[in-house]
């Protein structure tokens, strides 16, 4: 069993309106020194596999439908659980 | 000529995109669901807006894999028209039949009003019933609708001429104001403006009766030609 965490976020050149606005509430409230908000998504997959593959199925997963590869970057962390 | 309309879980343009083309158009037009998976005897396809399959994950992410994709991308290969409106135009772009992806609207906002578009093209498929250059009033509604593609494949888009229409005013934050774009063929045409929603001029316009009419002149003569 693997407990894997795959992060999504927008490019660093891909405009992030959703990050802007942020940014702007957080200078509203005050902290100034915020120069940049990025939003992305954090997936948390349980994946029942023994497959020594595993780093190479999930890589197949975020680049067949997690991620968008045109505008987003991924990364994922990969955790080997014993079965409950 | 019979024309497809695609209905996912979550179409809910299927209707207006069926009425355009029977009613208005006055063509042959039969709802496929997402499950089938050949789109034999149909001569164009037709991808309606919506929100398929809620917008989980990605707008159009989840019904890119849908079973009738495939016959979908057949089409597409074959030459057949495919046009994607909205969340079809969405789908399009996720299932790589056209470049680029879809931010949330600069604004934060959805976006449902009549716009003006000019026409940048008008020698495809889709738009030889236009002048070129005419500046024509279709509604959009979507909350992403801001087109990004990169420097390269901006160029590529400009070079083909694949750059079918655009936004005459700057209202979600694309990339060079791009409302609508082909691929490289020029048999597929992704668009977030609605012409199903402009076609009798007793609802506002009619402007986007050309579009589908465009493609049936381009299919009669065709048809035509190898009969």
């Amino acid at each position: 069993m693997f407990k894997v965490k795959v992060y999504t976020t927008l490019k660093a050149g891909v405009l992030d309106p959703q990050g802007s606005a942020v940014t702007n509430s957080l200078h509203h409230l005050g902290y100034e020194g915020v120069e940049d908000v990025r939003i992305g998504k954090v997936m948390t997959l349980t994946i029942n596999s023994t497959e020594d593959k595993i780093e190479e199925l999930v890589k197949e997963m975020c680049e067949k439908l997690l991620a968008n590869p045109v505008i987003e970057d991924y990364r994922y962390e990969i955790e080997e659980v014993v079965a409950q | 000529m019979r024309f497809a309309v695609i209905v996912f879980p979550g179409s809910n343009c299927d209707l207006d995109m069926y009425h355009a083309v029977k009613d208005e158009l006055g063509a042959d037009v039969e709802y496929v669901w997402h499950d089938e998976t050949s789109l034999d005897g149909f001569d164009g396809v037709l991808l309606p807006g919506g929100f398929s399959y809620g917008d989980y994950l990605r707008t159009g992410a989840i019904a890119r894999f849908s079973p009738v994709m495939k016959a979908v991308i057949k089409a597409a290969e074959s030459g057949k028209p495919v046009l994607g409106v909205c969340n079809g135009f969405q789908i399009l772009l996720e299932a790589g039949l056209l470049p680029g992806a879809m931010r949330r609207n600069q604004n934060l906002k959805f976006i449902c009003r009549p716009v003006s578009l000019i026409v940048e093209n008008n020698g495809t498929i889709f738009s030889n019933g236009y002048e070129l250059g005419q500046d024509i009033t279709v509604p959009v509604a979507h909350g992403e609708g801001n087109y990004y593609c990169d420097e390269v494949t901006l160029e590529q888009l400009k070079e083909n001429n694949q750059i079918v229409f655009t936004y005459k005013e700057n209202i979600n934050g694309s990339v060079e104001r791009i409302a609508g774009i082909t691929n490289k063929a020029g048999n597929v045409l992704g668009m977030m403006p609605h012409p199903e929603r402009a076609v009798d001029s007793l609802l506002g316009s009619n402007d986007g009766l050309t579009l589908f009419k465009s493609i049936l002149t381009h299919w009669r003569e065709r048809h035509a030609i190898t009969s």
